[in-house]
């Protein structure tokens, strides 16, 4: 439980933990806005009924967003894992 | 001891315990419906939804007493991911959410979904950004985080102040809401109503704090998903022959835009960003790009929200609940869309076109003075039976046109289940889904109040020696004091819901973002850079929100072209660039960056202890090295 990192070891693991933030905050910035900026071109395709540009607003980013929230809670286990910073 | 013993086996259970609780929810609901086919009155029915799940509210509330402070403040930090995610989904999803979104989807089509992807993209800022490292900190509150990060009481009682302030506007919100409801289902006016929805949300939170709110939550809300879903699914049913509303309503898209066509609507349910006329409008886009920022910064930045994840058990299951927290949040937000096209279509199709004199007799009990939130504004004297229909001339042809029928945003999801013609059982279901959201909320944020005032200005400011039990009663005293004075404030105003739920986001967003991010994740800011981060974001935002709101006139006259008068609520609203002042926390939270950064070039740098401070609580296991002074005791 009571592991403490070494300067070194505890700079790798923040430069691990950053880049897993950098990745999925520029994953949040093109699933939250970027996509939209486009809505009125994607809204010429349709689904189902749905034009796409709507779609993704209402379901599309969403489910992006809850898979992203998953995805990160996951990664970041594995890092504290290979650390031994777990704490279960 | 026996108290501890029956908690552990409470928490073993808590499967089961949900389970038969949602069986006996489900089978209330068959015998009311059953009653309304026997022919109990509709009224009846309504206090029936309305007193039952409150006093199950109520009763959960009891048994979950305690005097523990841990217990009161944190939940025995013993929620598991799972339960925690559906507390904080029933906190998250107010009456806004519940009430009002499928209300503005219903009227912005295409625009209105800025606020469902704003209320829930938020989540990934606070899985990646906040909630662990919030969650290893350990103590109480977010005022403790700030004050412990930023050398003390300057740094925590700003962190109060915006948590108040956001807190209190948003509160508000929510009496509203659960006055409109009382209102309509208790046949009350709407400002008694507000009070008798206050009595139910004291019962919950006073007794048993964050630990009665917590399993109160979880009950709200599976109440409120399976109120939200129900009547979609047999709209969908009904529709489109395929009880899936989520993957069926293009079909309804469809039929609303042929539809539109014939009604004459130019702007289109499901274009983007276009004006009136349906042509492309920059404006709207830069206001729905605006709103979404405020509403994502604001949810990891809320305190009601942050303090839920003081509550799990390790570092690891706090991430895994911001997961399952907008996992149940996205079940009612992917569905609010399909809600909103539903209820459009059952209006454009079933009720626009018929005649005045055979209207349903929804149309009244919606529409009669002291609720007025639908207007069939045929008829000269229309204004008589209907206030909404004030300013509305009809053509008196006794034929019910579109422009001839008004609805209140916040009347689509309550009455939809009535303009759909499905039992009345129905409405109810939803009415009580719309309380126990309401109540929710109103629960969480009474508490993240009533905790700052008793735990970070009483406790840790006036009176560091005072004692466990005093504690805990002048939380409770402030507790009740702060929802008396909001539900007065609620009932004299009667405002809108949506519009003071976005200030709070606003308010939340500009004061402790920027704060809470860079201290977590630039570990050379210093104490004052903190400080002025929090205090120039806060002003900001709430100067441009005073300023546009009620001093629109002479803000134009400063501020000359840049300001544009759009007259809603009643006043003359500034809209600066065209931007709706929903959204001031666009000019608050990079006021609040760019004072961080600047404190820090002026030379504000943590000290090498703070530094040591930071690096314990990126680390999920080791203790957290506090500087001196700032421990809390349990």
């Amino acid at each position: 439980m009571s592991k403490k990192l070494s300067p070194d070891e505890m700079k790798a693991y923040w430069s691990r933990t950053s880049s897993l933030m950098w990745t999925l905050l520029v994953l949040w910035l093109f699933f939250g806005f970027i996509v939209h900026m486009f809505a009125p071109q994607l809204n010429g395709i349709r689904i189902l009924g749905f034009p796409l540009g709507f779609y993704m607003a209402a379901q599309g980013s969403l489910i992006a967003f809850v898979v992203m929230c998953f995805w990160n809670a996951s990664a970041q286990n594995k890092i504290d894992e290979e650390f031994g910073v777990s704490d279960e | 001891m026996a108290g501890a013993a029956a908690n552990s086996s409470f928490l073993n259970n808590l499967g089961r315990i949900y389970g038969i609780y949602t069986g006996t929810f489900v089978g209330f609901v068959i015998v009311i419906g059953i009653l309304e086919f026997l022919g109990v009155p509709d009224k009846i029915l309504g206090y029936l939804f309305v007193f039952l799940t409150i006093g199950v509210y109520a009763l959960i509330g009891w048994l979950s007493r305690t005097a523990e402070v841990s217990e009161y403040y944190v939940a025995g930090r013993s929620v598991p991911a799972f339960y925690n995610g559906m507390a904080t989904g029933a906190d998250w999803m107010s009456a806004a959410s519940f009430i009002g979104m499928a209300g503005s989807l219903y009227f912005g089509g295409y625009d209105g979904l800025a606020f469902v992807l704003g209320w829930t993209g938020g989540y990934v800022l606070v899985s990646i950004l906040m909630a662990p490292y919030l969650r290893k900190f350990g103590q109480f509150t977010v005022p403790d985080f700030c004050g412990a990060r930023y050398g003390g009481n300057a740094a925590r009682t700003l962190a109060v102040i915006v948590l108040i302030t956001a807190s209190f506007v948003y509160v508000v919100a929510q009496i509203n809401g659960v006055g409109i409801i009382t209102a309509r289902f208790l046949g009350l006016d709407y400002q008694t109503a507000c009070f008798v929805g206050l009595v139910g949300i004291l019962v919950c939170s006073m007794l048993g704090g964050m630990k009665a709110v917590t399993w109160t939550q979880v009950a709200q809300y599976i109440i409120l998903i399976l109120a939200y879903l129900i009547p979609v699914v047999i709209m969908s049913a009904q529709v489109t022959g395929v009880p899936i509303p989520q993957l069926m309503y293009g079909q309804a898209l469809e039929k609303i835009e042929a539809l539109e066509k014939t009604l004459g609507v130019a702007k289109s349910h499901v274009a983007a960003f276009s004006d009136a006329k349906g042509a492309f409008d920059f404006k709207v886009a830069i206001n729905y790009f605006a709103l979404m920022i405020c509403l994502m910064v604001g949810t990891a930045s809320l305190p009601h929200i942050l303090m839920r994840y003081f509550t799990t058990p390790s570092v690891r299951q706090a991430r895994d609940s911001v997961g399952w927290s907008l996992f149940f949040i996205f079940l009612l937000y992917f569905t609010a869309p399909a809600y909103a096209a539903f209820a459009k279509l059952e209006v454009y199709q079933n009720v626009i076109g018929t005649s005045v004199a055979s209207l349903p007799t929804w149309v009244a009990s919606w529409g009669k003075p002291g609720l007025a939130l639908v207007g069939a504004c045929d008829a000269a004297n229309a204004v008589q039976l209907f206030p909404l229909c004030t300013g509305v001339t009809g053509n008196g042809d006794g034929i019910l046109q579109l422009s001839e029928f008004r609805i209140h945003p916040d009347a689509i999801v309550l009455a939809t289940p009535e303009i759909a013609g499905l039992p009345y059982v129905i409405a109810g279901l939803v009415a009580a889904g719309g309380l126990a959201a309401a109540l929710s909320t109103a629960d969480g944020l009474l508490l993240a109040i009533a905790n700052a005032l008793s735990h970070d200005i009483y406790y840790k400011m006036i009176d560091p020696e005072a004692d466990t039990k005093r504690r805990l009663i002048i939380s409770r005293v402030l507790l009740a004091l702060v929802a008396v004075i909001a539900a007065y404030v609620a009932g004299t105003l009667g405002a809108g819901i949506l519009f003071l739920v976005s200030w709070a986001f606003s308010i939340a967003a500009s004061g402790l973002f920027a704060a809470l991010v860079l201290g977590i994740w630039w570990k050379r800011a210093g104490d004052s850079s903190g400080v002025a981060s929090m205090l120039v974001g806060y002003a900001v935002c709430m100067f441009f929100l005073i300023t546009t709101e009620f001093y629109g006139p002479a803000l134009k006259g400063m501020l000359g072209d840049l300001v544009t008068i759009v007259k809603v609520r009643g006043r003359d609203v500034a809209y600066i660039w065209g931007i709706n002042n929903i959204s001031v926390g666009i000019f608050g939270i990079p006021a609040a960056f760019i004072a961080q950064w600047i404190g820090v070039k002026m030379g504000s740098e943590a000290t090498p202890e703070m530094q040591t401070f930071i690096d314990s609580i990126r680390v999920p296991t080791g203790d957290v090295a506090l500087l001196p002074g700032m421990a809390a005791k349990d």
